[in-house]
């Protein structure tokens, strides 16, 4: 089970990596093995402002739909395209090539709200 | 008879299995007060008396096999080969569930493909779901469907006022509880004027095409009318006829992006009103926003080609609350029979069909034309349903008719009063002519209107 | 019965220039046709009758009924489809009848209606009865939809929430999605009722209402309903009643009597209609009094006046018409409802009666209790309670090595006796099966299902391989399902070979 450690996450397993001014955001690899074959995913449009903690897009399995939800409050520069042909990247390479979003930071505050790497994997253990 | 196999030792032994005396002790949990309540219900009957019961209330009915029949308006007559009901009641078709379990189902899995398929191809769209309820209910879904494609950020549906008046009232029942606002179908509103309607808070158009009048509608204005969505990023629905479609350009020829309709002229027989089926398609893009079953086509672990319920995850069994919409079923065994009479006919036989259609509607409409007294109100072209304009109310000529042993046209007065009134006085009469239709029938209808005037 | 190879595509199976149909000949004048409206090409299979006829008929040979055999799917009712059902729908009288015909013209289908909607009044204990709706979903929504109207028309605007048990079938939170309204989830007892704690906890003034199946998805009867309902309806809601286990207290009691408000009918479980391979079903609602105005229409009604050329004042009474409730919530599909199917359901409450349908739900419930007791030594129950008319475990036995309860479904299907049961619902039971047998299966039928579970729980321990693969021997085995829905391909396309799927381009 990987956990990164330059990234910062949700309880709710998603992850965000900062560069700058702007964030990558994803989900995690405990996420990914719970929710199995990832088959599509459904994600924001370029443009989009997004709130912390609001639905920024869903991650559907075959049995399952999950919301995704930002970690950090900004607005959308990229989208993921690759996860449109090929949303197994997802369970592949979730902290790489499985990434989701990239977002403008509005307040780098919000940061600190979020769990560390540390803090993250021991939720994870817990449950 | 209740068809309960249970005997008197059966009972007995199960009992004494689960460990107690009478079948009441498994009640304990229902208040007492409440338990054993008089239902009030005439006696039982055997089937042979039940038989007979049915069929005296069938036979009070005026039966189109015996009657002549001008109506249309939604619900039509078309004949169908008798492959459909062979094959629809077979036992292994119609006593079977939604097929969960795909390996001892891919009898109903792989008729719902070719469903689909079929669909697609009249339509010319790219994908199409297994069916909704009706026609109504799919334009509804239509409406909801576009609606989250534009994410929840627009809040106006753009209804021709030419769309069925019960179609426009489901799509109302449907969107009541939602921040979803109706335009455009105003009684008096004009067809034409539809694009100057769209503004950057419309979410879809929808236009039907043969209308609610049979008219047909103008290529190129239903192209300028797609144009004219598109630029604003709004999505046009068109609700079809399918026999129509067989002839005429399909919805995915200029620029639909959810084409629906009522399916029942395919293989489905009247039945009073249902159950009827509605067709959905719609564009690849737009799959995942779908609601309705949707089957799939992919390998098993030896890689033979199988067939699947799939996208899942739309439904509301995964989704939920979150759902766009609540469907949990389809009407699979009239999509079978939707199925079976479209590959019975083929493509020539369906255009035959569309052409008879056609040709009959217009010689009963010539015939009508000529009449005194009687004015031909459309004036478009038109498919195979046209209104007429009589010289006394509809009422009393449909009296007439029906003294006669005819069932005539709808009087439009009669409809749409889910809405309100409309702008039909009490002399329209919208006529319906399909391939049952003799010349002779044709004839009488119009020697019995020229009588009755 | 299986066959063993597999079925082309009816596409596939395609020759220019067949035709299954005939048609008559043009007896008038054609008229002209725009010449730019034509389409040019229809890509529909082009087949013979015999095609058409093999085909389907071999289609349908790869498929499982409750005519072949045994269907135990909790939440379903899969009972047996009495034939003399389908011999009335079938009758030409209602086949050819047009939704649009003058009301004097159809008297026999709309005494029927009548009679139907009076029936399902008798049984539940409801006022009224609307018979429009489509499927149990769609009876759902205008549920919903009809409290949503009795608050309005009460100008109580505040209330925005409905609460829902953890149980609860996915229709429930998508109808209130549908409504704009809220879900709050209340959670179960460890005896399967509704926690009173947290009802209670919840019940406010900004409540709508609670959905309650009853029995429940765990096919227990709450041992509290009575005080659930008083409890919602103390606070102001009102009470909705998912009808899906109807078939478990027809004649055992009455839902209005236990203090539900509104409730649909699934027809197509509980009064044996045909499933038809996923429809078309009917769901019907029913009201109480106070809501009948707002029931979705049209409703049918006894005629106020005799028919026009009646010269009898009796006449009114036996003559019927179809009336708009006067605050309805409006229509929910075309027409009048699925006919054909509430011709099934007529007929067959017609032949049973009210001690019929009585012994209906006596057998249900002792068949279900009669199976959980065969199972329970070797399954864990998910509440050890007696059941109404199905039961769950909680997945394999727990000596199973790595096996998973759908493991155990495509098991059974190799052992050849029954369809699965239900899976994976409801969702607060993890790797859930859900049993119901109907009342319709015979003792023999239940001890085999019984000791092919049994035979089942052993090979998970002796040989879990057996039940990771199977099944074995059906026309196609497990289906790559991740491939479906990454790659959908949901219709036809010509290919440039056959041989990407290992079929013959043809049919031999």
């Amino acid at each position: 089970m990987q956990f990164d450690p330059t990234c910062r996450y949700l309880p709710t397993h998603e992850w965000v990596r900062v560069l700058g001014d702007e964030a990558v955001i994803g989900i995690s690899d405990y996420a990914q093995s719970e929710l199995n074959d990832v088959v599509y995913v459904e994600l924001p449009e370029v443009g989009d402002a997004v709130e912390k903690g609001e639905e920024f897009g869903s991650v559907e399995s075959v049995k399952a739909a999950s919301e995704l939800y930002a970690p950090v409050s900004g607005e959308v520069i990229a989208v993921n395209q690759d996860l449109e042909t090929l949303p197994e990247l997802v369970n592949q390479s979730p902290f790489g090539q499985g990434w989701m979003i990239r977002m403008k930071l509005m307040a780098l505050g919000e940061l600190e709200e979020l769990l560390d790497v540390e803090a993250y994997r021991a939720l994870c253990e817990q449950g | 008879m209740s068809y309960v196999p249970l005997t008197e030792t059966g009972r007995r032994d199960m009992l004494s299995t689960v460990g107690v005396s009478s079948v009441d002790e498994l009640f304990t949990d229902v208040p007492r007060q409440y338990r054993y309540p008089h239902i009030e219900l005439p006696p039982p009957l055997s089937e042979m008396e039940v038989l007979r019961e049915l069929q005296r209330l069938s036979e009070t009915n005026a039966d189109l096999q015996h009657i002549v029949s001008f109506l249309g308006a939604g619900a039509y007559q078309h004949f169908l080969p008798s492959v459909v009901n062979h094959i629809t009641a077979r036992s292994e078709f119609c006593t079977a569930y939604t097929p969960y379990q795909a390996e001892i189902s891919q009898g109903t899995l792989q008729a719902m493909f070719e469903y689909q398929s079929m669909i697609c191809a009249l339509t010319g769209m790219e994908v199409a779901n297994a069916s909704h309820y009706d026609g109504a209910t799919a334009l509804a879904e239509g409406v909801l469907m576009a609606y989250n494609v534009l994410r929840g950020q627009r809040h106006k549906a753009i209804l021709s006022p030419a769309i069925h008046p019960e179609y426009r009232a489901v799509v109302r029942t449907y969107v009541q509880g939602l921040d979803i606002e109706i335009v455009a179908d105003d009684a008096l509103a004009n067809d034409t004027r539809l694009p100057e309607r769209i503004d950057d808070d419309t979410f879809c158009v929808a236009v039907q095409n043969p209308n609610f009048f049979g008219e047909l509608q103008d290529m190129d204005a239903l192209r300028a009318l797609a144009e004219a969505a598109h630029a604003r990023r709004a999505l046009l629905i068109v609700v079809g006829y399918p026999i129509a479609l067989a002839l005429l350009q399909p919805p995915g020829a200029y620029g639909c992006d959810i084409a629906v309709g009522e399916a029942q002229p395919l293989g489905n027989a009247l039945n009073y009103g249902g159950p009827y089926i509605g067709y959905f398609a719609c564009r690849q893009q737009h799959v995942h926003k779908m609601a309705g079953r949707l089957v799939g086509q992919t390998v098993d672990v030896g890689g033979k080609r199988g067939f699947v319920l799939t996208l899942s995850a739309r439904e509301q069994h995964i989704k939920r609350e979150r759902a766009t919409s609540n469907i949990c079923t389809n009407q699979a065994l009239c999509a079978l029979a939707c199925a079976v009479y479209m590959s019975s006919l083929g493509p020539a036989g369906l255009r035959r069909v569309a052409e008879l259609c056609y040709h009959k509607a217009h010689y009963l409409a010539r015939g009508i034309a000529q009449l005194r007294g009687y004015d031909m109100v459309t004036s478009r072209p038109f498919f195979n349903e046209f209104v007429i304009r009589c010289p006394m109310p509809v009422r009393d000529i449909n009296a007439t008719l029906l003294r006669h042993g005819i069932i005539g046209g709808l009087d439009l007065s009669q409809v749409g009063q889910d809405l309100g009134p409309d702008r039909w006085t009490d002399r329209e009469m919208l006529l319906c002519a399909t391939e049952v239709h003799t010349r002779r029938m044709l004839d009488q209808m119009i020697h019995a209107l020229e009588q009755a005037s | 019965m299986m066959q063993a190879a597999s079925e082309p595509l009816i596409f596939e199976l395609s020759s220019p220039g067949r035709s299954g149909c005939s048609l008559p000949e043009l007896d008038v004048p054609p008229a002209d046709i725009p010449q730019d409206m034509l389409r040019h090409d229809l890509p529909l299979p082009e087949v013979s009758e015999i095609d058409v006829v093999r085909h389907y008929v071999r289609l349908s040979q790869l498929n499982h009924a409750v005519d072949i055999g045994f269907y135990p799917l909790g939440s379903c009712t899969m009972k047996y489809n009495p034939k003399v059902n389908d011999a009335a729908a079938q009758l030409s009288g209602f086949v050819h009848t047009h939704p649009y015909q003058p009301a004097d013209t159809t008297q026999g289908n709309l005494c029927l209606l009548y009679e139907l909607q009076q029936a399902l009044c008798a049984i539940s204990g409801f006022d009224a009865v609307a018979l429009q709706p489509a499927a149990g979903a769609q009876g759902e929504l205008a549920g919903v939809l009809i409290i949503r109207a009795y608050h309005q028309a009460h100008a109580d605007q505040r209330r925005k929430v409905i609460l829902i048990p953890d149980s609860a079938h996915g229709t429930n939170p998508a109808s209130t999605a549908m409504c704009g309204y809220q879900t709050v989830e209340i959670k179960s007892d460890a005896r399967g009722n509704v926690d009173l704690e947290d009802l209670r906890a919840h019940c406010s003034h900004g409540v709508v209402g609670m959905m309650l199946t009853n029995p429940n998805t765990l096919g227990l009867f709450d041992e509290h309903v009575c005080e659930v309902a008083e409890m919602v309806h103390r606070c102001g809601g009102l009470m909705y009643g998912d009808g899906a286990n109807l078939n478990a207290i027809m004649g055992i009691v009455r839902p209005a009597d236990l203090g539900f408000d509104v409730m649909h009918f699934n027809l197509h479980k509980t009064f044996s209609t045909p499933h038809g391979g996923g429809g078309p079903g009917a769901g019907p609602v029913g009201v109480t009094a106070r809501l009948a105005e707002y029931l979705p229409g049209p409703v049918v009604v006894r005629a106020a006046a005799p028919a026009p050329d009646s010269s009898d004042p009796q006449d009114a009474g036996r003559r019927f018409e179809l009336h708009w409730p006067e605050h309805t919530v409006g229509r929910v599909k075309s027409f009048y409802g699925n006919f054909a199917v509430l011709v099934r359901a007529y007929t067959y409450i017609r032949m049973l009666g009210a001690d019929g349908l009585r012994e209906v739900s006596q057998a249900a419930v002792l068949n279900a209790n009669y199976l959980r007791c065969k199972l329970q030594s070797t399954y864990r129950l998910a509440v050890d309670r007696t059941c109404m008319h199905e039961f769950v475990l909680a997945g394999p036995p727990p000596d199973a090595r790595g096996v998973h309860t759908i493991d155990i479904a495509k098991r059974l299907i190799d052992l050849g006796h029954s369809h699965p049961p239900t899976v994976y619902f409801p969702l607060i039971v993890p790797e859930a099966l859900m049993i119901e047998p109907t009342e319709t299966e015979s003792q023999e039928t239940l001890d085999q299902f019984a000791a092919d579970m049994i035979q089942i729980a052993a090979e998970a321990q002796a040989d879990p391989q057996l039940l990771l693969d199977a099944p074995h021997h059906t026309p196609v085995r497990r289906l790559d399902e991740v491939r479906a829905a990454r790659q959908p391909v949901v219709r036809y396309e010509a290919q440039p070979t056959k041989e990407e799927h290992g079929e013959p381009a043809h049919h031999r």
